[in-house]
């Protein structure tokens, strides 16, 4: 695939993520690892298992977002184009800028649409006002939202239905130029028709981002992602492309849960 | 049965709570509205106090409260601010902090008032006066600042307490929508985090405000003037106050029925103050809450 030609406006030039022997801890329980495997570029990864398998508590080690949590504890690396997240001298809160997030209930902050958008951008210290509105209807387009919003940018985001308040949560996270989208469950509170509305649209997303998405909709995970990863009980259990992972699947955990046997 | 009998009982205990307020607005209003004239509220006091004008004991208060809010406000948030944001929640410091702030809301308003006295006004005061002074009094004596830093002590819980219940509401997942932004700690407090609890922190305020408003004690030995001919106009004037004036008419008159309708003025002078200082802090409160309810979809 020629996605590498110049269409993420970053400077990485794939925005891969290769994880290397990655544990996680809450207190002294081990909740997740050891973990290794690489997430391609610019391309969705779906991460699947029943609840409690510890796909969430991987993803937000991801962008170190699991250091909000009291008592969580990280050993092993990640990287995103060969550089460490975790290193020492690294700062999370860089981190986070590279790698957004979107979480399972859409969270817009009771501010208007436009002040959502930018706000990731103000804190970056942006104040060019032309520059930030160019921005903000750039994000909300790649959204798809903007149409919906356009005349309405400075009213509350509140006001906005369940499904616009989750792109407006893309929207605000793209609006700071990442290179990897996190998602966790982001349509698992929406109607069926948001729900492909953000499925379209994470496809879309996939030529300029890497996207991990979180779900426990097996057939949402067929329908989005390049690759599958399954985890189990804190273990990551199988990880190829979502094609073989539903087909034919290597380990029989995995074809267990996925022809509906556990989970 | 026994569901009407409590009826009956708690009914009439909310209606003796009505009774009282009643008879105590009645009563102020009654005998205070006729000596209510513009020149009352308009003048200083005069011969003695059996006649004449109350403005400088109103200029005192408001000023006193003003002073007392700027100075009590932001002390009182950044300390909610740590204690609720920063401070490690089962740290034994943290809960050292929070028993002294809970003690504080309890210790009488007196013991404020004979703190403020040896802190403010004689160790404070006392010590700019002589480094700055040359020993001369200045700052060492009763002042209007030394009584609104002592009322804002006395008001400092009310304020922290109300601002740590605010950004107990701010939900979770605003601070993490921020933090997955990329802001850092401070800038999630200060861009979100606030903001969500500005209404509450108000309503810290406005009780601040009524209990300051309406304090006596703690002004006694502070800065609170028995009677001055002019309003103060500098940090270290003494000034009159309402609720010390209210006292000085009820006790230290030469002529007390001369003196009983201006009492009552006073006092409904004193009860309107408060109830405009709140109104205005519910009105400018619920503003900020219509702001951005979201309920115009």
């Amino acid at each position: 695939m020629n996605t590498q030609a110049a269409l993420s406006p970053s400077e990485s030039p794939t925005g891969s993520l290769s994880v290397d022997q990655l544990f996680v801890y809450y207190g002294d329980k081990r909740a997740m690892g050891p973990v290794s495997m690489t997430i391609p570029g610019k391309r969705v990864t779906a991460l699947i298992g029943p609840s409690g398998c510890g796909k969430s508590t991987f993803l937000r080690s991801l962008n170190r977002m699991n250091e909000m949590i009291l008592g969580c504890r990280v050993e092993g690396e990640v990287k995103l184009d060969d550089e460490p997240i975790y290193g020492p001298g690294v700062d999370a809160v860089a981190v986070r800028r590279r790698i957004g997030m979107v979480f399972q209930k859409s969270n817009p902050f009771p501010k208007s649409i436009y002040d959502n958008v930018a706000y990731g951008l103000r804190i970056g210290g942006l104040t060019d006002r032309a520059e930030l509105t160019g921005k903000v209807e750039h994000a909300l387009k790649q959204s798809a939202l903007w149409e919906e919003v356009k005349d309405r940018l400075h009213e509350s985001a509140l006001g906005l239905s369940g499904g616009q308040q989750q792109r407006l949560c893309i929207a605000r996270a793209l609006a700071v130029e990442p290179d990897v989208l996190l998602m966790d469950e982001p349509a698992s509170a929406l109607d069926p028709i948001a729900t492909a509305h953000i499925e379209e649209l994470i496809h879309e997303l996939a030529h300029d981002y890497t996207v991990v998405i979180v779900t426990h909709n097996m057939q949402q995970a067929a329908r989005v992602s390049h690759h599958t990863a399954f985890f189990y009980m804190g273990d990551l259990i199988e990880f190829d492309r979502t094609q073989v992972i539903f087909t034919k699947p290597s380990q029989s955990k995995t074809e267990d849960y996925i022809t509906g046997r556990f989970g | 049965m026994g569901d009407s009998v409590l009826w009956v009982a708690t009914g009439l205990a909310t209606l003796l709570v009505l009774v009282i307020l009643l008879v105590i607005l009645v009563d102020v209003i009654k005998n205070g509205a006729p000596r209510l004239t513009l020149g009352f509220i308009t003048k200083a006091p005069s011969e003695g106090m059996t006649a004449g004008g109350i403005f400088p004991a109103i200029f005192g208060t408001v000023a006193l409260v003003l002073l007392m809010t700027i100075a009590a406000l932001p002390a009182g948030v950044a300390t909610a601010v740590f204690l609720h944001e920063y401070a490690n929640p089962t740290a034994a410091a943290t809960r050292i902090v929070r028993i002294a702030v809970n003690n504080l809301a309890g210790v009488p308003s007196i013991v404020f008032g004979l703190f403020g006295l040896c802190f403010f006004v004689q160790f404070v005061g006392g010590g700019i006066d002589k480094f700055f002074y040359g020993g001369d009094k200045v700052f060492g004596q009763p002042a209007l600042i030394w009584a609104a830093l002592t009322m804002a002590i006395l008001t400092l819980p009310v304020v922290i307490v109300a601002t740590e219940e605010a950004l107990s509401a701010v939900p979770r997942d605003m601070r993490l929508a921020s933090a997955a932004l990329g802001a850092s700690k401070f800038q999630t407090v200060l861009h979100v985090v606030l903001p969500q609890a500005v209404p509450g922190i108000l309503t810290g305020a406005i009780l601040a405000i009524s209990r300051g408003a309406g304090e006596v004690a703690p002004i006694l030995f502070t800065g609170a003037a028995y009677f001055l001919p002019t309003l103060p106009r500098t940090l270290h004037d003494q000034f009159m106050q309402l609720g010390y004036h209210v006292y000085v008419l009820a006790t230290q008159s030469p002529d007390v029925d001369a003196t009983r309708p201006l009492l009552y003025a006073t006092v409904l002078v004193l009860l309107v103050l408060t109830f405009a200082l709140n109104a205005t802090a519910i009105i400018v409160r619920s503003r900020m809450r219509k702001k951005f309810s979201g309920s115009h979809a």
